[in-house]
C-alpha cells in the first residue's frame, strides 16, 4: 500500500472517530431541546458530555490538518469549494463551545435560554452540513483543470445532499440518545429509550432513500462495489440489530450497534470514493485523488512515523478519560 | 474591495482576537498549576481556593481561545487555498502535528481537570492541569514552527512548483524558531502574570480577601518578572537574527531608508513620510541600534533603498518594502510595553517584600490598568513580525497576492468577515462580563460542584 493511499485510510479513520464520539455529543446537544423538560435535566445531559465533548471535536481538528498535511490540494480545493457551509459549520461549533462554558455562569432564566438553544443549533447544524457536504463530494461538484471548484446553489444544496444531511443528523441524534440511556437514570433514561425507538425507524427510513438516491445519482455502488456494497448491507445489519437491543433495554449493546452503524456509513463513503478524494462533475480527468492531491513522499513518511507513534498514547489516554468519567450522572452533577 | 484585501483583513483581525485568548490561557494555566502544585505540597487551602479562583477565570478565556482557533486551522485552505497548495506538504505536517500532539493532550486533561476534581488522587489531578499547560506550551511550539517557516523557509526543496519538504528535523531546528519560540512564551507567561496581578491589585483596593490576592500577586510578580526578562532578552536574539534572516523589516522598524550611520543610533520618535521616503523630527538614542543588532557599539544597519535595489535583483522588479508606519510604530509599542512590564514587576515584588503594598494605592491602579499591556504587545509583536514580512507570505517564496484563494467572491468573504466580526464582539462582551462578574464573585465563593453517581453503565448491567 502506498503511504498516500495509508493516509487516506487515515484519514477515514479520523473521521469515522469523529462521528463516532462527536457524533454521540451532538445528539445529546439534540436531546437537550427534543427529550429534556426541565433545566435541571438539560444540565444533566450536558454533564454526561461535558468531560468528553471537547476532545471528541479534535478528531475534526485532526482529521482536518491531516488533510491538510497529507492532501494539500484536497484541502485547498474542498475549504475553499465549500466556503459558506464551512462558515456556518465554523459559526455552529464556536457558538457550541462557548455556550457549554457560559450556559452556568449567570443564574438567569433568559441567559441559560439563550445559550441552550445556542447548544441545541451548534448540535443539528454541523452534522447536517457535514452530511450535505460528504453527499455532494459523492455526487461530484464542478471542480476544474486548476483544481478548483466553481459552484452554485444548487450543486451544493438539492434533493440528494439534503437527504444525506438528515440521515447524518439522524444518525447522530440517534447515537445520542443510545449515549443518555448509558448515562443517566430513572425517567430521563426511559424517554431517551423511547425517543430512541422512534428515531431509529426515522433513521433507517432515511437510510434507505439516502441509499436509493446514492444507486441514481452517483456511482457509489459502480465504482469500489466489492466494499461498499457489504458495508451498505453492515449498515442495515446493525440497525436492525438496534432496534432488537433497544426493545430489550439491552443499552450497551444498541450503543454499540448504532456506533457501527456511523462506523460502516462513514467507511462505505470514503471506500466508494477511494482512491478519489474529490469527484469533478466537469470531467473524470480533472478528479482529485489520493495520487494527485497528496504531499511528497518525504513530508508523508515523517507524517506516518509521527502519526503511529501518537496515535496509541492519544487513544490510551482518551480511553482512560472515558473509564474515569464511566458513571452514570445523576441530578446533584451540577458542573454546567 | 479586492478578494485580496478582505482575504488579508479576515486573517489579520481574526488572528490577532485569537491571539489576545490563546497567551492569557498559556499564562493562567501555568499560573494555575503552580498553585495547585503549592496545595498539594502544603496542603493548605487557600492554594486550592487561588486555584479554582484562577481557574474558573481560565476556563472562560480557554473556551474563547479554542473556538477562535478552529476558524484559524480552516481559513488557510478557505482564504488562502493557492497557499496551501504550495506549501501544505511543509506547513500542514505542523499544524496536523499540532492538532494530534498538543490538542488532544490539551482537551482531554482540561475534561478531568474539571469533572475530576475529588474523583482524582490529588497528584494525577495536578498531574492533569501540568500536561494542559504542557499542551498548551507544545501547541506554541507547533505553531511556530509552522509560522517560522514563513518567516524563513527551510527543510524543503522546490518541486513541480511546489515547497515539498525534505527535512524534517530542518524545520524543528529552523533559526527563526529557536528566537521566536522563547520570545512568545515567555510574552505569555507574563500576559497571563499581569493578568493575575492587575485583578488582585484591584482586589486589595477594595480590600477584599487580602489573604488571597496578596499570595497571588507575589506568584503572579515572580513569574512576570522572569518572563519579562525573559521576553526582552529573547527579543534581543530575535533582533539580531532579524538581520541575518529578513534585513527589510529591520530597516522598516527603524524607518531607514537609507543605510544608517555608523555607529547607528536607535530611533526612539518618528514622523515617517513614506511618499518622500523620509524621517523627520527623530529623537534617537546613540549606540543603540548598532548594539541591538549586533551586540558592539559599531556597524551600519542597511537602509530599505539599498535593500528594494538589492531584492528586485534577486527576486526581479516590485516593490518590497512592507508598510513603514505599522512596522515602525508597532515596534515601539511593543518594546515600550515590555520594559514597563519588567519595571513595574520588579517594584511590585520591592513593594511586597517591603510589606507596603497595600498601602500604595497608586501603584495598585497602575497594576489595575497594566493588564492592558501584554495584550497591546502581543498584539503589536505579531503586526510587526507579520506585516514586516509584507509582501511575502513565505519569505522569498510566494507573494501575499498569490496566495489567496481564486475562487472565493467578494460577497462570500464580506458574509463571513461580518459574521466572525459579529460573533466575535458578542464574545468579547460575553467574556469581559463573565470576567468581571467572576473577579466580584472572589475566591472564597464555592459553586456548587456536589458529584455524585452510583452505577456503572459498562457493568454487566448494561450488556445483560
Amino acid at each position: 500500500m502506498a503511504l498516500s493511499e495509508l493516509w487516506f485510510l487515515l484519514v477515514a479513520v479520523l473521521f469515522i472517530g469523529f462521528f463516532f464520539l462527536e457524533g454521540f455529543d451532538f445528539g445529546v446537544g439534540m436531546s437537550t431541546r427534543l427529550v429534556a423538560r426541565s433545566d435541571l435535566e438539560r444540565r444533566m445531559m450536558i454533564n454526561t458530555i461535558g468531560p468528553f465533548w471537547d476532545a471528541n471535536e479534535v478528531w475534526l481538528l485532526t482529521g482536518g490538518g491531516a488533510i491538510f498535511a497529507a492532501f494539500p490540494h484536497w484541502y485547498a480545493t474542498m475549504f475553499s469549494g465549500y466556503y459558506i457551509p464551512f462558515v456556518f459549520v465554523l459559526l455552529a461549533l464556536i457558538g457550541r463551545g462557548v455556550a457549554f462554558e457560559f450556559r452556568g455562569k449567570v443564574d438567569h432564566k433568559n441567559w441559560t435560554k439563550v445559550w441552550d438553544w445556542v447548544v441545541f443549533f451548534g448540535s443539528v447544524l454541523p452534522p447536517f452540513l457535514f452530511g450535505v457536504l460528504f453527499s455532494s463530494l459523492l455526487r461530484g461538484m464542478p471542480i476544474d483543470e486548476n483544481m478548483n471548484l466553481q459552484a452554485g446553489f444548487y450543486d451544493y444544496v438539492n434533493l440528494y445532499t439534503v437527504v444525506g444531511g438528515i440521515t447524518v443528523t439522524l444518525i447522530c441524534y440517534l447515537h445520542g440518545l443510545l449515549f443518555l440511556t448509558l448515562k443517566t437514570l430513572g425517567d430521563l433514561q426511559e424517554r431517551a429509550r423511547l425517543m430512541a425507538q422512534k428515531v431509529i425507524l426515522a433513521t433507517i427510513a432515511s437510510l434507505v432513500v439516502f441509499v436509493g438516491l446514492s444507486i441514481v445519482e452517483t456511482d457509489l455502488f459502480q465504482f469500489n462495489s466489492m466494499a461498499t456494497i457489504p458495508m451498505v448491507i453492515g449498515v442495515v445489519v446493525a440497525y436492525a440489530l438496534a432496534i432488537l437491543f433497544i426493545a430489550k433495554k439491552r443499552d450497551g449493546f444498541a450503543f454499540t450497534m448504532s456506533g457501527l452503524g456511523i462506523l460502516l456509513t462513514v467507511g462505505s463513503i470514503f471506500a466508494g470514493l477511494f482512491p478519489r478524494v474529490m469527484v469533478s462533475s466537469i470531467s473524470e480527468t480533472y478528479n482529485l485523488t489520493v495520487y494527485n492531491a497528496a504531499s511528497g513522499a518525504y513530508s508523508l513518511k515523517v507524517m506516518t512515523i509521527v502519526a503511529l507513534t501518537l496515535l496509541p498514547f492519544v487513544l490510551g489516554y482518551q480511553i482512560w478519560s472515558y473509564y474515569v468519567f464511566r458513571k452514570r450522572v445523576d441530578a446533584k452533577d451540577l458542573i454546567y | 474591495m479586492s478578494e485580496l484585501f478582505l482575504a488579508r483583513f479576515q486573517f489579520g483581525s481574526t488572528t490577532i482576537f485569537h491571539f489576545l485568548f490563546v497567551p492569557m490561557s498559556i499564562g493562567l494555566v501555568f499560573l494555575v498549576a503552580i498553585m495547585e502544585t503549592l496545595y498539594v505540597v502544603k496542603k493548605q487551602e487557600i492554594y486550592l481556593k487561588m486555584a479554582k479562583f484562577w481557574g474558573h477565570l481560565f476556563l472562560i478565556n480557554f473556551a474563547v481561545g479554542v473556538v477562535t482557533g478552529i476558524i484559524q486551522e480552516f481559513q488557510f485552505g478557505m482564504n488562502w487555498s493557492e497557499y496551501s497548495r504550495f506549501v501544505g506538504d511543509v506547513f500542514g505536517a505542523p499544524l496536523a502535528i499540532e492538532a494530534l500532539l498538543a490538542f488532544f493532550m490539551e482537551s482531554t486533561f482540561i475534561g478531568l481537570w474539571i469533572f475530576g476534581w475529588g474523583r482524582l488522587p490529588e497528584k494525577i489531578h495536578l498531574l492533569c492541569i501540568w500536561l494542559v499547560s504542557f499542551g498548551t506550551i507544545l501547541s506554541a511550539l507547533w505553531i511556530l514552527a509552522a509560522n517560522s517557516f514563513m518567516q524563513e523557509p527551510v527543510g524543503f526543496v522546490m518541486n513541480n512548483g511546489r515547497a515539498e519538504m525534505n527535512d524534517f528535523f530542518a524545520i524543528l531546528q529552523n533559526p527563526q524558531l529557536k528566537v521566536e519560540f522563547p520570545h512568545v512564551v515567555f510574552g505569555a507567561l507574563a500576559t497571563g502574570a499581569f493578568f493575575i496581578a492587575g485583578v488582585s491589585a484591584y482586589k486589595m483596593l477594595k480590600k477584599q480577601e487580602l489573604n488571597i490576592f496578596r499570595k497571588s500577586f507575589n506568584i503572579a510578580m515572580i513569574v512576570g518578572l522572569l518572563s519579562g526578562l525573559g521576553v526582552a532578552f529573547s527579543g534581543h536574539w530575535q533582533a539580531q537574527h532579524l538581520m541575518e534572516s529578513q534585513p527589510m523589516k529591520m530597516a522598516a522598524s527603524e524607518g531607514l531608508w537609507e543605510d544608517s550611520a555608523d555607529p547607528a543610533p536607535w530611533t526612539l520618535f518618528s514622523i515617517l513620510d513614506v511618499e518622500n521616503q523620509e524621517s523627520r523630527f527623530n529623537i534617537e538614542i546613540p549606540y543603540a541600534l548598532s548594539y541591538l543588532t549586533y551586540e558592539e557599539l559599531e556597524g551600519s544597519v542597511p537602509g530599505m533603498n539599498t535593500l528594494q535595489a538589492e531584492y528586485e535583483e534577486k527576486y526581479g522588479e516590485g516593490n518590497y518594502i512592507p508598510p513603514v508606519n505599522a512596522t515602525f510604530w508597532s515596534f515601539r509599542i511593543m518594546v515600550f510595553s515590555g520594559m514597563l512590564m519588567i519595571g513595574f514587576s520588579a517594584l511590585g515584588l520591592w513593594f511586597s517584600f517591603r510589606k507596603t503594598l497595600v498601602e500604595r494605592r497608586w501603584f495598585l491602579r497602575s497594576m489595575v490598568a497594566l493588564i492592558a499591556f501584554p495584550f497591546i504587545a502581543n498584539t503589536a509583536g505579531w503586526i510587526m513580525t507579520e506585516i514586516g514580512r509584507q509582501p511575502w507570505t513565505v519569505f522569498g517564496l510566494m507573494t501575499t497576492s498569490a496566495s489567496v484563494s481564486p475562487n472565493v467572491s467578494v460577497g462570500s468573504l464580506l458574509f463571513s468577515i461580518i459574521t466572525f466580526t459579529t460573533i466575535y464582539a458578542i464574545l468579547a462582551i460575553v467574556l469581559v462580563y463573565l470576567f468581571v462578574k467572576e473577579i466580584k464573585k472572589g475566591a472564597d465563593y464555592d459553586a456548587p460542584q456536589e458529584v455524585n453517581v452510583h452505577v456503572d453503565p459498562f457493568d454487566k448491567e448494561a450488556y445483560q
